[in-house]
Protein backbone atom coordinates (compact mmCIF):
# COMPACT_ATOMS: atom_id res chain seq x y z
CA UNK A 1 0.00 0.00 0.00
CA UNK A 2 1.17 3.51 -0.68
CA UNK A 3 -0.69 6.78 -0.16
CA UNK A 4 -0.39 8.83 -3.35
CA UNK A 5 -2.71 11.73 -2.45
CA UNK A 6 -5.11 12.44 0.40
CA UNK A 7 -7.45 9.44 0.62
CA UNK A 8 -6.04 7.91 -2.59
CA UNK A 9 -3.95 4.75 -2.26
CA UNK A 10 -2.00 2.50 -4.64
CA UNK A 11 -3.01 -1.08 -3.84
CA UNK A 12 -1.73 -2.98 -6.88
CA UNK A 13 0.36 -6.07 -7.51
CA UNK A 14 4.06 -6.12 -8.38
CA UNK A 15 4.90 -8.89 -10.85
CA UNK A 16 8.60 -9.38 -10.16
CA UNK A 17 8.65 -12.64 -12.15
CA UNK A 18 7.16 -11.44 -15.43
CA UNK A 19 9.64 -11.79 -18.31
CA UNK A 20 7.28 -12.21 -21.25
CA UNK A 21 4.04 -10.29 -21.66
CA UNK A 22 2.41 -12.07 -24.63
CA UNK A 23 5.68 -11.83 -26.53
CA UNK A 24 6.73 -8.41 -25.22
CA UNK A 25 10.08 -8.89 -23.47
CA UNK A 26 9.79 -7.51 -19.91
CA UNK A 27 13.25 -7.85 -18.32
CA UNK A 28 12.22 -5.63 -15.40
CA UNK A 29 8.88 -7.33 -14.69
CA UNK A 30 5.75 -5.20 -14.42
CA UNK A 31 3.06 -3.95 -12.09
CA UNK A 32 -0.72 -4.04 -12.32
CA UNK A 33 -1.82 -0.89 -10.59
CA UNK A 34 -5.05 -0.66 -8.64
CA UNK A 35 -6.09 2.53 -6.87
CA UNK A 36 -8.36 2.87 -3.87
CA UNK A 37 -10.21 6.13 -3.20
CA UNK A 38 -11.64 6.59 0.29
CA UNK A 39 -14.86 8.58 0.24
CA UNK A 40 -18.44 8.02 1.39
CA UNK A 41 -18.58 5.27 -1.23
CA UNK A 42 -15.09 3.77 -1.30
CA UNK A 43 -14.07 3.03 -4.88
CA UNK A 44 -11.41 0.82 -6.46
CA UNK A 45 -10.09 1.88 -9.85
CA UNK A 46 -8.60 -0.94 -11.96
CA UNK A 47 -7.47 -4.24 -10.49
CA UNK A 48 -4.85 -6.91 -11.14
CA UNK A 49 -4.05 -10.21 -12.84
CA UNK A 50 -5.74 -13.25 -11.30
CA UNK A 51 -2.59 -14.45 -9.55
CA UNK A 52 -2.12 -11.04 -7.90
CA UNK A 53 -5.53 -10.99 -6.20
CA UNK A 54 -4.27 -11.97 -2.73
CA UNK A 55 -1.55 -9.34 -2.73
CA UNK A 56 -4.00 -6.63 -3.85
CA UNK A 57 -6.54 -7.63 -1.18
CA UNK A 58 -3.77 -7.64 1.44
CA UNK A 59 -2.92 -4.06 0.45
CA UNK A 60 -6.58 -2.99 0.43
CA UNK A 61 -6.98 -4.40 3.96
CA UNK A 62 -4.16 -2.13 5.15
CA UNK A 63 -6.45 0.79 4.31
CA UNK A 64 -10.05 -0.38 4.65
CA UNK A 65 -12.30 -3.38 5.17
CA UNK A 66 -12.83 -4.54 1.54
CA UNK A 67 -16.54 -5.16 2.20
CA UNK A 68 -16.96 -1.38 2.42
CA UNK A 69 -15.99 -0.90 -1.23
CA UNK A 70 -19.03 0.26 -3.22
CA UNK A 71 -17.63 0.50 -6.74
CA UNK A 72 -15.01 -1.42 -8.72
CA UNK A 73 -14.20 0.55 -11.85
CA UNK A 74 -12.93 -1.61 -14.70
CA UNK A 75 -11.36 0.80 -17.17
CA UNK A 76 -10.24 -2.10 -19.38
CA UNK A 77 -11.43 -5.67 -19.82
CA UNK A 78 -8.06 -7.28 -20.53
CA UNK A 79 -7.33 -9.85 -17.85
CA UNK A 80 -4.17 -8.23 -16.49
CA UNK A 81 -6.50 -5.55 -15.12
CA UNK A 82 -9.75 -7.44 -14.61
CA UNK A 83 -8.71 -11.05 -14.03
CA UNK A 84 -9.19 -10.80 -10.28
CA UNK A 85 -12.64 -9.14 -10.26
CA UNK A 86 -14.40 -12.46 -9.49
CA UNK A 87 -12.18 -13.01 -6.42
CA UNK A 88 -12.47 -9.35 -5.49
CA UNK A 89 -16.28 -9.50 -5.52
CA UNK A 90 -16.18 -12.23 -2.86
CA UNK A 91 -14.31 -9.82 -0.58
CA UNK A 92 -16.41 -6.83 -1.71
CA UNK A 93 -19.98 -8.22 -1.82
CA UNK A 94 -21.44 -4.71 -1.76
CA UNK A 95 -19.53 -3.50 -4.80
CA UNK A 96 -20.92 -2.80 -8.24
CA UNK A 97 -18.67 -3.19 -11.31
CA UNK A 98 -18.49 -0.01 -13.39
CA UNK A 99 -17.40 -0.30 -17.02
CA UNK A 100 -17.97 0.91 -20.59
CA UNK A 101 -20.63 -0.71 -22.85
CA UNK A 102 -17.90 -2.74 -24.57
CA UNK A 103 -16.47 -3.51 -21.15
CA UNK A 104 -19.77 -5.11 -20.14
CA UNK A 105 -19.67 -7.30 -23.26
CA UNK A 106 -16.04 -8.24 -22.71
CA UNK A 107 -16.28 -8.97 -18.98
CA UNK A 108 -19.41 -11.05 -19.57
CA UNK A 109 -17.55 -13.08 -22.21
CA UNK A 110 -14.58 -13.59 -19.91
CA UNK A 111 -16.32 -14.46 -16.66
CA UNK A 112 -19.64 -15.86 -17.99
CA UNK A 113 -21.38 -14.08 -15.13
CA UNK A 114 -24.16 -11.56 -15.31
CA UNK A 115 -22.85 -9.14 -12.73
CA UNK A 116 -24.94 -6.11 -11.96
CA UNK A 117 -22.84 -3.82 -14.13
CA UNK A 118 -23.09 -0.07 -14.02
CA UNK A 119 -22.44 0.90 -17.63
CA UNK A 120 -21.02 4.37 -18.28
CA UNK A 121 -20.31 6.49 -21.33
CA UNK A 122 -18.19 9.56 -22.06
CA UNK A 123 -19.19 12.44 -19.81
CA UNK A 124 -21.09 10.28 -17.31
CA UNK A 125 -20.28 10.91 -13.68
CA UNK A 126 -20.29 8.78 -10.56
CA UNK A 127 -20.99 10.44 -7.24
CA UNK A 128 -18.91 8.76 -4.53
CA UNK A 129 -19.31 11.41 -1.83
CA UNK A 130 -17.08 14.46 -1.87
CA UNK A 131 -15.92 13.41 -5.30
CA UNK A 132 -17.62 13.10 -8.62
CA UNK A 133 -15.70 10.78 -10.95
CA UNK A 134 -16.00 11.43 -14.70
CA UNK A 135 -15.57 8.84 -17.45
CA UNK A 136 -14.17 9.15 -20.95
CA UNK A 137 -14.38 6.26 -23.42
CA UNK A 138 -11.13 5.72 -25.32
CA UNK A 139 -11.99 3.10 -27.96
CA UNK A 140 -8.86 1.40 -29.32
CA UNK A 141 -6.54 2.92 -26.74
CA UNK A 142 -5.98 0.11 -26.88
CA UNK A 143 -9.11 -2.14 -26.96
CA UNK A 144 -12.69 -1.23 -27.94
CA UNK A 145 -13.68 -1.25 -24.23
CA UNK A 146 -10.88 1.01 -22.95
CA UNK A 147 -11.84 4.08 -20.94
CA UNK A 148 -10.31 6.59 -18.53
CA UNK A 149 -11.58 7.73 -15.14
CA UNK A 150 -10.97 11.29 -13.98
CA UNK A 151 -11.19 12.69 -10.48
CA UNK A 152 -11.43 16.48 -10.68
CA UNK A 153 -11.31 16.79 -6.89
CA UNK A 154 -8.01 14.89 -6.72
CA UNK A 155 -6.72 16.26 -10.04
CA UNK A 156 -5.87 12.71 -11.10
CA UNK A 157 -6.36 11.00 -14.45
CA UNK A 158 -6.61 7.20 -14.42
CA UNK A 159 -6.05 6.32 -18.12
CA UNK A 160 -5.43 2.59 -17.61
CA UNK A 161 -2.90 1.27 -20.19
CA UNK A 162 -2.25 4.66 -21.79
CA UNK A 163 0.99 6.18 -20.39
CA UNK A 164 1.87 2.82 -18.79
CA UNK A 165 5.23 1.04 -18.70
CA UNK A 166 6.23 -2.51 -17.85
CA UNK A 167 8.51 -1.91 -14.90
CA UNK A 168 8.50 -3.55 -11.48
CA UNK A 169 9.95 -1.43 -8.70
CA UNK A 170 9.72 -0.77 -4.99
CA UNK A 171 9.03 2.83 -6.04
CA UNK A 172 5.72 4.15 -7.34
CA UNK A 173 6.56 7.48 -8.96
CA UNK A 174 8.47 8.10 -12.21
CA UNK A 175 10.82 10.58 -10.55
CA UNK A 176 11.78 7.98 -7.95
CA UNK A 177 13.30 5.67 -10.59
CA UNK A 178 14.43 8.55 -12.85
CA UNK A 179 12.07 10.22 -15.32
CA UNK A 180 14.36 9.41 -18.27
CA UNK A 181 14.13 5.69 -17.56
CA UNK A 182 10.35 5.95 -17.16
CA UNK A 183 10.06 7.80 -20.51
CA UNK A 184 12.18 5.06 -22.18
CA UNK A 185 9.90 2.36 -20.79
CA UNK A 186 6.83 4.38 -21.85
CA UNK A 187 8.28 4.47 -25.39
CA UNK A 188 8.71 0.71 -25.43
CA UNK A 189 5.18 0.30 -24.14
CA UNK A 190 3.79 2.67 -26.77
CA UNK A 191 5.69 0.92 -29.58
CA UNK A 192 4.50 -2.54 -28.57
CA UNK A 193 0.94 -1.82 -27.43
CA UNK A 194 -0.36 1.53 -28.65
CA UNK A 195 1.41 2.19 -31.98
CA UNK A 196 -1.44 1.16 -34.34
CA UNK A 197 -3.86 3.63 -32.75
CA UNK A 198 -2.41 7.10 -33.44
CA UNK A 199 -5.68 8.76 -34.45
CA UNK A 200 -7.53 7.36 -31.42
CA UNK A 201 -4.70 8.48 -29.10
CA UNK A 202 -4.99 12.02 -30.48
CA UNK A 203 -8.76 11.95 -29.84
CA UNK A 204 -8.22 10.77 -26.26
CA UNK A 205 -5.53 13.42 -25.68
CA UNK A 206 -7.95 16.08 -26.93
CA UNK A 207 -10.53 14.88 -24.38
CA UNK A 208 -7.92 14.83 -21.62
CA UNK A 209 -6.76 18.35 -22.50
CA UNK A 210 -10.08 19.64 -21.13
CA UNK A 211 -9.33 18.08 -17.73
CA UNK A 212 -7.22 19.66 -15.03
CA UNK A 213 -4.84 17.12 -13.50
CA UNK A 214 -1.38 17.08 -11.97
CA UNK A 215 -1.09 13.31 -11.65
CA UNK A 216 -1.49 10.45 -14.14
CA UNK A 217 -2.05 7.02 -12.61
CA UNK A 218 -1.63 4.37 -15.32
CA UNK A 219 -2.36 0.69 -14.87
CA UNK A 220 1.26 -0.43 -15.37
CA UNK A 221 4.48 0.89 -13.90
CA UNK A 222 5.23 4.30 -12.50
CA UNK A 223 2.84 7.14 -11.65
CA UNK A 224 3.52 10.51 -13.32
CA UNK A 225 3.27 13.68 -11.26
CA UNK A 226 3.90 17.39 -11.73
CA UNK A 227 3.45 19.64 -14.73
CA UNK A 228 6.92 19.19 -16.20
CA UNK A 229 6.82 15.39 -16.14
CA UNK A 230 3.30 15.23 -17.53
CA UNK A 231 3.96 17.79 -20.27
CA UNK A 232 7.03 15.84 -21.39
CA UNK A 233 5.02 12.63 -21.46
CA UNK A 234 2.08 14.13 -23.37
CA UNK A 235 4.46 15.72 -25.90
CA UNK A 236 5.96 12.31 -26.55
CA UNK A 237 2.51 10.75 -27.01
CA UNK A 238 1.51 13.53 -29.45
CA UNK A 239 4.69 12.95 -31.44
CA UNK A 240 4.25 9.18 -31.57
CA UNK A 241 0.52 9.42 -32.35
CA UNK A 242 1.35 11.69 -35.30
CA UNK A 243 3.85 9.03 -36.46
CA UNK A 244 6.76 11.44 -36.17
CA UNK A 245 10.23 10.01 -35.65
CA UNK A 246 13.80 11.17 -35.22
CA UNK A 247 16.55 11.56 -37.82
CA UNK A 248 18.06 8.20 -36.97
CA UNK A 249 18.43 4.78 -38.55
CA UNK A 250 17.80 1.27 -37.26
CA UNK A 251 19.46 -1.67 -39.04
CA UNK A 252 17.88 -4.98 -38.08
CA UNK A 253 18.80 -8.34 -39.56
CA UNK A 254 19.49 -12.01 -39.11
CA UNK A 255 22.29 -13.87 -40.84
CA UNK A 256 23.14 -17.55 -41.49
CA UNK A 257 26.81 -17.44 -42.49
CA UNK A 258 27.81 -13.83 -41.69
CA UNK A 259 27.31 -12.46 -45.23
CA UNK A 260 24.12 -10.55 -44.43
CA UNK A 261 25.84 -9.52 -41.20
CA UNK A 262 28.79 -8.15 -43.23
CA UNK A 263 26.34 -6.09 -45.30
CA UNK A 264 24.60 -4.81 -42.15
CA UNK A 265 27.94 -3.78 -40.69
CA UNK A 266 28.93 -1.99 -43.89
CA UNK A 267 25.68 -0.01 -43.79
CA UNK A 268 26.32 0.70 -40.12
CA UNK A 269 29.82 1.96 -40.84
CA UNK A 270 28.89 4.28 -43.68
CA UNK A 271 25.87 5.74 -41.84
CA UNK A 272 27.80 6.13 -38.59
CA UNK A 273 30.73 7.79 -40.40
CA UNK A 274 28.26 10.32 -41.84
CA UNK A 275 27.38 11.35 -38.28
CA UNK A 276 23.87 9.90 -38.34
CA UNK A 277 22.64 8.14 -35.18
CA UNK A 278 22.34 4.46 -36.16
CA UNK A 279 21.64 1.24 -34.27
CA UNK A 280 22.57 -2.29 -35.27
CA UNK A 281 20.03 -4.84 -34.04
CA UNK A 282 20.81 -8.46 -34.75
CA UNK A 283 17.61 -10.45 -34.27
CA UNK A 284 19.62 -13.27 -32.68
CA UNK A 285 20.50 -10.95 -29.79
CA UNK A 286 17.94 -8.11 -29.87
CA UNK A 287 14.38 -8.95 -28.90
CA UNK A 288 11.66 -8.08 -31.41
CA UNK A 289 9.94 -5.88 -28.84
CA UNK A 290 13.11 -3.79 -28.52
CA UNK A 291 13.50 -3.61 -32.30
CA UNK A 292 9.99 -2.13 -32.69
CA UNK A 293 10.87 0.43 -29.99
CA UNK A 294 13.69 1.57 -32.25
CA UNK A 295 11.39 1.50 -35.25
CA UNK A 296 9.20 3.97 -33.29
CA UNK A 297 12.17 6.31 -32.96
CA UNK A 298 13.73 5.88 -36.42
CA UNK A 299 12.80 7.58 -39.69
CA UNK A 300 14.67 4.91 -41.68
CA UNK A 301 14.85 1.16 -41.05
CA UNK A 302 16.97 -1.34 -42.97
CA UNK A 303 15.76 -4.95 -42.91
CA UNK A 304 18.24 -7.72 -43.73
CA UNK A 305 17.93 -11.46 -44.10
CA UNK A 306 19.69 -14.44 -45.58
CA UNK A 307 17.69 -16.81 -47.79
CA UNK A 308 16.74 -20.03 -46.01
CA UNK A 309 14.82 -22.51 -48.18
CA UNK A 310 14.07 -19.56 -50.50
CA UNK A 311 12.43 -17.64 -47.68
CA UNK A 312 13.43 -14.91 -45.24
CA UNK A 313 14.69 -16.21 -41.92
CA UNK A 314 11.89 -16.95 -39.40
CA UNK A 315 13.13 -14.25 -37.01
CA UNK A 316 12.75 -11.65 -39.77
CA UNK A 317 9.38 -13.13 -40.81
CA UNK A 318 8.09 -12.86 -37.24
CA UNK A 319 9.27 -9.24 -36.98
CA UNK A 320 7.53 -8.38 -40.26
CA UNK A 321 4.27 -9.98 -39.10
CA UNK A 322 4.50 -8.05 -35.82
CA UNK A 323 5.11 -4.78 -37.71
CA UNK A 324 2.21 -5.47 -40.08
CA UNK A 325 -0.08 -5.30 -37.04
CA UNK A 326 1.68 -2.34 -35.42
CA UNK A 327 1.37 -0.34 -38.67
CA UNK A 328 4.12 2.28 -38.32
CA UNK A 329 3.62 5.16 -40.76
CA UNK A 330 5.77 7.95 -42.24
CA UNK A 331 8.90 5.82 -42.29
CA UNK A 332 11.24 4.57 -44.98
CA UNK A 333 12.86 1.20 -45.36
CA UNK A 334 15.22 -0.85 -47.50
CA UNK A 335 15.71 -4.59 -47.72
CA UNK A 336 19.06 -6.29 -48.07
CA UNK A 337 20.67 -9.68 -47.71
CA UNK A 338 22.80 -12.49 -49.02
CA UNK A 339 21.50 -15.40 -51.09
CA UNK A 340 22.85 -18.53 -52.74
CA UNK A 341 20.63 -19.13 -55.76
CA UNK A 342 17.00 -18.04 -55.33
CA UNK A 343 15.90 -14.51 -54.49
CA UNK A 344 12.15 -15.10 -54.13
CA UNK A 345 12.24 -14.53 -50.37
CA UNK A 346 13.51 -10.99 -50.92
CA UNK A 347 10.37 -10.18 -52.92
CA UNK A 348 8.36 -11.41 -49.94
CA UNK A 349 10.40 -9.21 -47.62
CA UNK A 350 9.83 -6.15 -49.84
CA UNK A 351 6.10 -6.89 -49.87
CA UNK A 352 6.09 -7.34 -46.08
CA UNK A 353 7.89 -4.02 -45.62
CA UNK A 354 5.24 -2.26 -47.68
CA UNK A 355 2.39 -4.16 -46.01
CA UNK A 356 3.69 -2.86 -42.67
CA UNK A 357 3.32 0.70 -43.97
CA UNK A 358 6.91 1.62 -44.87
CA UNK A 359 7.81 3.36 -48.09
CA UNK A 360 10.74 1.69 -49.88
CA UNK A 361 13.82 3.89 -50.06
CA UNK A 362 14.94 2.25 -53.26
CA UNK A 363 15.77 -1.13 -54.72
CA UNK A 364 16.88 -3.77 -52.26
CA UNK A 365 20.58 -4.64 -52.02
CA UNK A 366 21.25 -8.33 -52.54
CA UNK A 367 24.60 -10.11 -52.91
CA UNK A 368 25.26 -13.72 -53.93
CA UNK A 369 27.03 -15.81 -51.27
CA UNK A 370 29.94 -13.87 -49.76
CA UNK A 371 30.25 -10.16 -50.60
CA UNK A 372 33.67 -8.98 -51.84
CA UNK A 373 35.15 -5.57 -51.08
CA UNK A 374 33.87 -3.99 -54.31
CA UNK A 375 30.37 -5.23 -53.64
CA UNK A 376 30.46 -3.93 -50.08
CA UNK A 377 31.71 -0.54 -51.31
CA UNK A 378 28.75 -0.32 -53.69
CA UNK A 379 26.39 -0.52 -50.68
CA UNK A 380 27.56 2.98 -49.70
CA UNK A 381 25.28 4.32 -52.45
CA UNK A 382 22.34 4.15 -50.04
CA UNK A 383 23.77 6.98 -47.90
CA UNK A 384 22.49 9.92 -50.01
CA UNK A 385 19.04 8.28 -50.16
CA UNK A 386 18.97 8.08 -46.37
CA UNK A 387 20.32 11.60 -45.93
CA UNK A 388 17.63 12.99 -48.24
CA UNK A 389 14.86 11.34 -46.20
CA UNK A 390 16.32 12.42 -42.86
CA UNK A 391 16.71 16.00 -44.06
CA UNK A 392 13.10 16.22 -45.31
CA UNK A 393 10.49 17.26 -42.78
CA UNK B 1 -23.77 9.34 -49.41
CA UNK B 2 -23.97 8.43 -45.75
CA UNK B 3 -21.16 8.05 -43.26
CA UNK B 4 -20.96 4.81 -41.29
CA UNK B 5 -19.57 4.22 -37.83
CA UNK B 6 -17.84 1.07 -36.59
CA UNK B 7 -19.82 -0.04 -33.53
CA UNK B 8 -16.79 -1.82 -32.09
CA UNK B 9 -14.14 0.91 -32.12
CA UNK B 10 -15.82 4.11 -33.27
CA UNK B 11 -14.00 4.45 -36.62
CA UNK B 12 -16.05 6.54 -39.05
CA UNK B 13 -16.15 5.63 -42.73
CA UNK B 14 -16.52 8.81 -44.76
CA UNK B 15 -17.32 8.04 -48.41
CA UNK B 16 -15.74 11.35 -49.45
CA UNK B 17 -12.41 10.08 -48.11
CA UNK B 18 -12.83 6.34 -48.71
CA UNK B 19 -10.07 4.09 -47.39
CA UNK B 20 -7.34 4.50 -50.00
CA UNK B 21 -4.78 2.60 -47.90
CA UNK B 22 -6.94 -0.49 -48.40
CA UNK B 23 -8.02 0.04 -51.98
CA UNK B 24 -11.26 1.95 -51.37
CA UNK B 25 -11.23 5.06 -53.54
CA UNK B 26 -12.65 8.41 -52.37
CA UNK B 27 -16.27 8.66 -53.45
CA UNK B 28 -17.10 5.00 -52.74
CA UNK B 29 -20.46 4.56 -51.00
CA UNK B 30 -20.34 2.23 -48.00
CA UNK B 31 -22.76 -0.13 -49.77
CA UNK B 32 -20.30 -0.49 -52.66
CA UNK B 33 -17.30 -1.48 -50.54
CA UNK B 34 -16.41 -5.16 -51.15
CA UNK B 35 -17.74 -7.50 -48.47
CA UNK B 36 -14.28 -8.69 -47.47
CA UNK B 37 -13.25 -5.15 -46.43
CA UNK B 38 -12.61 -4.77 -42.69
CA UNK B 39 -12.45 -1.79 -40.35
CA UNK B 40 -8.95 -0.31 -40.79
CA UNK B 41 -8.69 0.35 -37.04
CA UNK B 42 -10.04 -2.75 -35.32
CA UNK B 43 -10.52 -5.34 -38.08
CA UNK B 44 -14.24 -6.18 -37.82
CA UNK B 45 -16.42 -6.65 -40.92
CA UNK B 46 -18.99 -4.41 -42.61
CA UNK B 47 -21.84 -5.94 -40.61
CA UNK B 48 -20.49 -4.26 -37.46
CA UNK B 49 -21.04 -0.80 -38.99
CA UNK B 50 -24.14 1.35 -38.62
CA UNK B 51 -25.29 4.52 -40.34
CA UNK B 52 -23.99 7.62 -38.58
CA UNK B 53 -26.80 10.03 -37.84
Amino acid sequence: MRKIKNDVYWVGYIDWDLRNFHGYDTPHGSTYNAYLILDEKPTLIDSVKHYGADEMIRRIKQVIDPSKIQYIISNHTEMDHSGSIDVLLKHCPNAQVVCSPKGEEGLSRHFKKNWNFKVVNTGDTLDIGKRKLTFMLMPMVHWPDSMATYSAEDKILFPNDAFGQHYASTERFADEIGVGLAYDEAAKYYANIVLPFGSQVLKALEGASKMDFDMICPSHGMIWRGKEQITGLVQRYVKWANYESDAQVCITYDSMWHSTEAMAKRFYEVIDMAGIPVKLMNLQTSHMSDVVTDVLKSKVVLFGTSMLNNRMLPTVGALMMYLKGLKPKNRFALSFGSYGWSMVGFKELETSIQDAGFELLGEGKYIRFIPDQDELAKLDSILPLIQAKLAAK
Amino acid sequence: MKKYECTVCGYIYDPAIGDPDHGIKPGTAFENIPNDWVCPDCGVGKSDFKVLN
